[in-house]
């Protein structure tokens, strides 16, 4: 029996010919990763367990993302602490304030993930790398703590759903709506403990901003990881980026699958989650009665200089909705430049956005945009549980850039192409 | 090891988001954390909950965010053991990790009320509904997870293995 493209880095991280679904496996880490919530609980662990030395400090990445420019005093005494190890054990891959980006959008551009990578983070979304051709998956601090030790964690074998992509989408359509979709369709746990592994003719049609998108909300289906092979436009990605050199690999034609789906992307319209599940997708047309406060462009999902551009074709040479509060955060410095340089951040600031520096801030409920009582948020972030954004009573709907920044003109949840041809 | 106590029963999908709101994240002071245990979607768990309780759920107990400090902080606001139908991946390995014990038993998630005084045999996977006298068998642990609970949690057994 064959390996899936996610067993077969695998087999080579854990140093065998083979592995299969369920094996019990230590694998060697090519990426560590943690954040300015996760590092300090993974600093104590390490030095609790009295480690005085990392493994490699070449692999250790801390990037200081969630509370930074530091909210508050006891942020600051995080962020203060993730500084003082990073100097005292020499990690280069370090990023403060002024460098710094959101992690999942700041890895892939600087290039320190690439293909054929075994990662972890401590960050349930450090999923995203799989766009890359990588095996990544998000784990706690201690796991953190001890992978920094040893440079290995373990792992217990993925079994995996092909998802199957054919067509290609249509305009206002974008990499969000598909992993609504699919997140609608096999539900929260849908993937739970599985890799989600993607295939098929559409896969080429899907710009890396999309496939990022996409492998960031595997964990929002429960899946350990998410796939993607890697192709022209990856390669094309990688190439000049790639801080290492990179290797391919791919399913086995005889690999084992629990469940096909197939997913026509030209079907595909733009989806919306609506409170307090991913799961609980409706389509975007249907939101005309629900009025909004206010939309966040931004985040890991969507903060990227591809969602920076969808936005800014919907709301260039538009304003949005009285009583709207419009929040723009690219995901990374070299964006946030870039949407200066294009005329974005203008655009923005005209249609009657903010636009921020790079932070996770409101999707966690950080700052940054907090919600209270009764209000609801359009939000091209990745969770709309109780409480995220804000009070217990407030909502978050789930979309994509183009719906968000469409619905933020409207004032109310609206399909982009609809409200487009009107 | 054993645990004893009184039954706070939840619903499905149980999200790291409502068992410790990341507004308080910027803290890692357990005892402080665990103040806010439940509070978005149960107000009165931390006033009722006494150590040694048990937490009883549906399925994808602890979905949604890495944070450690989610099964930290139900440990430290008194529980002792968590059963559900099923856990999300990463608070399974972080409640090993930190030393919560966590059980996956459908039927006994399915049976067992909020409320019931409830004993476990983590040796032997026995839970034992003692208001109605319901018995069930949890998954036992696989042989590795075992070592790393019996070592205390993860940076424990890695320090005995590199002795």
């Amino acid at each position: 029996m064959g390996m899936t493209m996610t067993q077969k880095i695998l087999a080579a991280a854990a140093g065998l010919e083979t592995v299969e679904a369920g094996q019990l496996i230590e694998a060697q880490l090519n990426v560590i990763l943690g954040n300015d919530i996760t590092t300090p609980v993974a600093i104590n662990e390490f030095n609790k367990a009295g480690f005085t030395s990392v493994c490699d400090p070449s692999t250790i990445n801390i990037v200081l993302d969630h509370f930074v420019p530091a909210k508050d005093i006891k942020s600051a005494q995080m962020c203060k602490q993730c500084r003082e190890f990073a100097h005292q054990y020499d990690i280069e891959h370090f990023f403060d304030v002024g460098k710094m980006g959101i992690e999942h959008a700041l890895l892939p551009e600087q290039g320190i993930v690439t293909a054929g990578d075994c990662i972890i983070g401590a960050d349930s979304h450090t999923c995203t790398y799989g766009a890359v051709g990588a095996f990544s998956t998000g784990v706690g601090s201690t796991d953190m703590a001890a992978a920094m030790a040893t440079g290995k964690t373990w792992f217990k074998v993925p079994s995996a759903i092909k998802v199957e992509l054919t067509g290609s989408l249509r305009p206002w359509v974008s990499g969000k709506d598909v992993i609504l979709h699919l997140i609608g369709l096999i539900g929260v746990d849908g993937a739970l403990y599985k890799s989600l592994e993607f295939t098929g003719e559409g896969v080429a049609s899907l710009d890396m901003d999309d496939r990022l998108t996409i492998c960031n909300m595997a964990i929002e289906a429960g899946a350990k990881n998410g796939i993607f092979p890697v192709d022209l436009k990856c390669s094309t990605y990688l190439t000049g980026r790639s801080q290492r050199a990179w290797k391919i690999y791919k399913a086995d034609e005889d690999a084992e699958y629990e469940q096909t789906i197939t997913i026509d992307l030209s079907t595909l319209e733009s989806t919306v989650s609506y409170p307090h599940l991913p799961e609980n997708t409706h389509p975007a047309s249907e939101g005309k009665d629900i009025r909004i406060d206010q939309v966040v462009i931004g985040s890991c999902t969507n903060g990227r200089l591809g969602d920076m551009e969808a936005a800014y074709k919907v709301l260039k040479g538009r304003k949005i909705a009285d009583g709207i509060r419009g929040i723009i955060i690219p995901g990374t410095m070299e964006i946030y430049k870039e949407c200066i340089k294009r005329g974005y951040t203008e655009a923005f600031l005209d249609a009657g956005c903010v636009v921020s520096t790079p932070t996770c801030g409101p999707c966690l409920g950080g700052y940054m945009g907090i919600l209270a009582e009764g209000e609801r948020c359009v939000s091209t972030t990745n969770r709309n549980f109780v409480g995220r954004m804000g009070h217990v009573k407030s909502e978050v709907y789930l979309a994509s850039p183009e719906t968000a920044a469409a619905s933020a003109i409207a004032g109310c949840i609206v399909d982009p192409r609809e409200y487009f041809e009107e | 090891m054993k645990a004893q106590g009184t039954v706070f029963k939840y619903a499905d999908n149980i999200d790291t988001d409502v068992i410790i709101p990341a507004r308080y994240l910027n803290t890692q002071d357990a005892q402080e954390l665990a103040k806010h245990c439940m509070e978005d979607i149960d107000t009165s768990f931390i006033q009722k909950v006494n150590q040694g309780d048990i937490m009883v759920a549906g399925w994808n107990f602890g979905c949604g965010s890495s944070r450690e400090h989610a099964p930290l902080v139900i440990k430290t606001s008194g529980i002792d053991c968590v059963i559900a139908k099923s856990f999300a991946r990463i608070f399974y390995r972080n409640a090993i990790n930190i030393g919560l014990p966590i059980l996956e038993c459908e039927e006994a998630a399915d049976a067992i009320a909020a409320g019931d005084k409830v004993s476990v045999n983590f040796d032997t996977g026995e839970i034992l509904d003692e208001t109605t006298g319901a018995t069930f068998k949890a998954q036992p642990y696989p042989a590795f997870l075992q070592k790393i609970i019996a070592a205390g949690g993860l940076m424990n057994s890695i320090k005995e293995a590199q002795q």
